[in-house]
């Protein structure tokens, strides 16, 4: 009996790991995302709401240690350089357990956003609850919203664009196409886009 | 110039020999995978996506191999399709199967960089997270994505049901 139970006990825990492992749900574009208050490397809390002037984001979940990340950091830059001013700064996010993955730890995200002189904020999402409530699932993903009203809506998910290894050869730069369709109040042609990235560290339950 | 010839014929003799240490990797296309993952035939596929720079992929694939050698008589097939640049296959990918003893698993390096013409087309379900493995029974069209790294006995358990 209490064999027969603890069997029951297991597959029932099997059944739901599974159930949840191939997909995470999270948002499609469309959706009202939910703000968050998440650490910046400052100390300082930042939330979707802060800059009363943003007309929307650049959201990207990435992280130090990711060779995608790395290889796609100076196109985040210059994201943030080119529309910042225009009303779409950058918020970057790192969701990955510092524990299992210690280059990506709050003291070494801080290391890395001195280092590489970041112009925007870099967040540690350490409960992973706003990685989980989005859906990102690897590094890195682009979230792209807009402000109407006091709701931020999801207008893009995705790849910043379509040459994970050269920039310059990328036929399909996601991200700024979208940014710049909302800035000329038009609908975003492209709205998801899938690349390769590196799962998310999640921490062991 | 006949000479220069014979030099040049030797040289790439011993660049050959050289990458066969190791099983020699082709470099594929979409088309060729698409292949791989749908000709019919009576094997147990399990494709898993990875690259060199993928610690929890590199984890793994020793895995993939035991299983491979293991349930080759259930006619269990691994294939395991590198995503790394194919510029960096001798410099990286050849020399790491080779580390890693990776004999009965096949291995090939799929050259597509424009990743959203084909992720959902491997499995709508993939979001584009490394590593990402797919399990196939070919004979009965059972088909099975995980976006997860596995240990070795979680592989087992997920492969069980396909041969039976």
């Amino acid at each position: 009996m209490k064999t027969a139970f603890f069997l029951c006990a297991v597959t029932a825990t099997f059944l739901a790991v599974s159930a949840f492992s191939v997909l995470q749900p999270g948002y499609q574009v469309g959706d009202k995302a939910m703000d968050f208050s998440l650490k910046n490397v400052d100390g300082k809390t930042i939330s979707l709401g802060s800059d009363k002037t943003a007309k929307g984001y650049v959201l990207v979940f990435t992280c130090n240690t990711c060779p995608v990340a790395q290889a796609y950091e100076q196109r985040v830059i210059d994201l943030d350089k080119q529309f910042a001013s225009k009303g779409y700064p950058v918020i970057a996010i790192n969701a990955n357990d510092g524990q299992l993955s210690p280059g990506d730890s709050y003291e070494a995200m801080k290391k890395r956003s001195a280092d590489k002189k970041y112009g925007f904020p870099y967040l540690i999402d350490e409960t992973q609850q706003v990685a989980k409530t989005f859906g990102a699932t690897h590094t890195p993903t682009v979230f792209v919203v807009q402000r109407q009203g006091s709701d931020f809506v999801i207008k893009y998910i995705g790849a910043i664009d379509n040459n994970a290894q050269d920039g310059g050869q990328a036929s399909q730069k996601y991200v700024q196409n979208a940014v710049n369709e909302l800035l000329a109040g038009q609908p975003v042609a492209v709205p998801t886009a899938k690349a390769i990235g590196c799962g998310i560290k999640w921490k062991k339950a | 110039m006949a000479l220069h010839h014979r030099w040049l014929f030797f040289l790439l003799l011993i660049l050959i020999a050289e990458s066969s240490y190791g099983q020699p990797i082709r470099i594929i296309k979409y088309p060729d995978l698409q292949q791989i993952l749908e000709s019919p035939n009576d094997s147990i596929l399990i494709v898993n996506f990875w690259a060199t720079w993928c610690a929890p992929c590199v984890s793994e694939i020793p895995h993939f191999e035991k299983i491979s050698s293991q349930f080759a008589a259930s006619k269990v097939k691994v294939i395991l399709v590198s995503l790394d640049a194919a510029s960096l296959l001798k410099k990286k990918v050849e020399p790491f199967i080779a580390r890693k003893r990776i004999k009965s698993a096949q291995v090939v390096l799929l050259d597509e960089t424009d990743y959203n013409a084909w992720i959902d087309k491997v499995s709508p379900e993939w979001s584009g997270a490394l590593p990402f493995t797919l399990i196939i029974n070919k004979k009965n069209k059972l088909r099975k994505g995980f976006e997860r790294p596995f240990t070795e006995a979680e592989l087992t358990a997920e492969l069980k049901p396909f041969i039976q």
